[in-house]
């Protein structure tokens, strides 16, 4: 369960980028996030995995108060949370294999159940076959779905995503879109930033709109 | 233990590849480190080589105790040699009686002063060496030896191994200075190696932070870096010290034997050259240490 208890974030220079926001998420929510451009969305979502520290008010994951939790403990939240971003942050010089097998060398996974977990978070993402090729050799939307690969190979309860889909052609999009509700459907709680809420419609996901950093209806 | 090992041999390797992507870059370093240790490495060994060479000239210094005369002298003589078994800092001890020194004198050409006398004058006499070319070890035995009864004068050359002594010292002072100096230059050289190396490992860095890794998780590539760098300099040290004694044999060898002397220079021999090597890493590891928490504060 994700609670946010009116949380307010400003940043250096005066900019308010979230504004006594309260919001609670159930364990196996599927929620998408919508609002103009500096609402206040990403800065949301970078709360929960400790990226941003909230200036008043507290962000709970499971009965852990991640605003004040100690610098050395962050690392130990991220590795529950798969995390997308609008720019795919892939590395360029490492293979998709190598790529997707980061999160699990970070977490200490034996070699050979590393191995076999890659292989079928690279079937999920239908890049099997694909490992010793390099991010560059791939389109924009192959590249994306290695990210989701990378996100949820460490089998994650809560998968975030900023944008997964901006710079993407529509068949693409939806694919991205897909592969986000077949996590859900799996019971992993998905929080989906996106100016495209009609690709998740058909799935009636939980929606939240945010305005000037408040949050306007649910 | 194993999954520590792992991320370690990880790590390691993930060194290793970094070094091989810039193959000019890490060998230019390494000749840095490897001809800066060279020096103090290649003095250390000349030290060494001066050492066992002022010794094979002069020979090794002695310390002889004449001993009383006496009716029993079996049993002064088994009673001394007993005292000086029980010293650690002995070497060797040799028995040279009266008689037998009185036939070297008659030998070295002294037969003719030595037969007019009516006896033998000389004493029965022990010579001694010791382990240790510290003139402190010869000075406090030898006035210990002089508290024993049935001995009735030490005698101990020890001025040329004061000499020997206090120029070995000022040479192992000097070669210190210059091994913390250029100690110093390595780590400096290794910190701004590793520094370039986190700017060019930024997006690696940051994503493996947001992935969950842990401070110690993405320090531990740029040690082995700079481990395996100090490792490669320090092989190149080496090498380079072995390189100059195969150039100099021969011709230190023709003059030694202009002066009628037989000189063998000696190079580094494995547990020295281990020594090289392991304080190059440890210097590597520094500097990269020292850089990692410089450059790496919000890892």
């Amino acid at each position: 369960m994700i609670v946010f208890d009116n949380v307010v974030k400003h940043y250096p220079g005066g900019y308010t980028a979230l504004d006594g926001v309260s919001l609670k998420i159930e364990t196996g929510e599927l929620v998408i996030i919508s609002g103009h451009s500096g609402a206040g969305k990403s800065t949301l979502l970078k709360l929960i995995p400790a990226m941003e520290r909230p200036s008043s008010g507290s962000v709970w994951l499971n009965d852990q108060d991640v605003s004040r939790l100690p610098r050395r403990a962050i690392p130990y939240l991220r590795r529950n949370i798969g995390l997308v971003l609008q720019e795919n942050r892939l590395l360029f010089d490492r293979t998709i294999y190598d790529n997707i097998l980061l999160p699990l060398i970070i977490n200490g996974h034996p070699p050979g159940d590393a191995g076999r977990r890659v292989e079928a978070a690279l079937d999920r993402v239908g890049l099997h076959g694909r490992e010793r090729e390099f991010p560059s050799g791939l389109s924009g939307g192959e590249q994306q779905r290695v990210a989701i690969a990378r996100a949820f190979v460490n089998r994650p309860s809560i998968l975030i995503a900023d944008e997964p889909t901006a710079h993407l052609d529509p068949a693409y999009a939806a694919e991205i879109a897909e592969l986000f509700n077949s996590f859900n459907s799996a019971g992993v709680t998905v929080l989906v930033v996106t100016h495209d809420v009609a690709l998740f419609r058909h799935w009636s996901p939980r929606r939240l709109a945010l305005a000037h950093g408040r949050l306007m209806e649910e | 233990m194993r999954n520590w090992l792992y991320l370690h041999g990880r790590s390691f390797l993930r060194a290793l590849h970094r070094l091989g992507e810039q193959p000019f870059g890490t060998l230019l370093s390494a000749l840095v480190m490897g001809i800066a240790l060279a020096l103090p490495a290649g003095g250390y060994i000349l030290l060494d080589n001066v050492a066992s060479l002022a010794r094979g000239v002069s020979g090794t210094p002695e310390i002889s105790l004449f001993l009383d005369e006496t009716p029993d002298v079996a049993a002064q003589t088994e009673d001394i040699q007993h005292k000086l078994k029980a010293e650690p800092a002995v070497a060797s001890i040799r028995y040279v009686p009266r008689d037998e020194a009185l036939r070297q004198l008659e030998s070295n050409g002294l037969g003719d002063v030595l037969g007019g006398l009516a006896a033998n004058p000389l004493p029965d006499a022990f010579v001694v060496t010791l382990r240790s070319d510290d003139p402190g070890v010869y000075d406090a035995l030898t006035a210990k030896m002089r508290g024993w009864a049935g001995v009735t004068h030490v005698r101990l050359d020890s001025a040329w191994v004061k000499r020997l002594s206090a120029l070995l010292e000022l040479g192992r002072v000097v070669l210190l200075v210059l091994a913390v100096l250029l100690g110093l230059a390595l780590v400096i050289v290794t910190f701004n190696t590793i520094r370039l190396q986190i700017l060019t490992q930024t997006s690696e860095i940051e994503v493996s932070r947001l992935l969950g890794a842990t401070n110690r998780f993405i320090r531990r590539p740029f040690y082995w870096f700079g481990s395996l760098q100090g490792i490669l300099g320090g092989l190149i040290a080496v090498g380079a010290v072995w390189l100059g004694v195969v150039v100099l044999t021969e011709p230190v060898a023709r003059v030694a034997e202009t002066y009628g002397a037989v000189i063998a220079l000696t190079g580094p021999n494995w547990q020295q050259s281990a020594a090289v090597v392991g304080f190059a890493a440890a210097l590597g590891w520094l500097g990269a240490a020292l850089s990692v928490r410089r450059h790496l504060r919000g890892a």
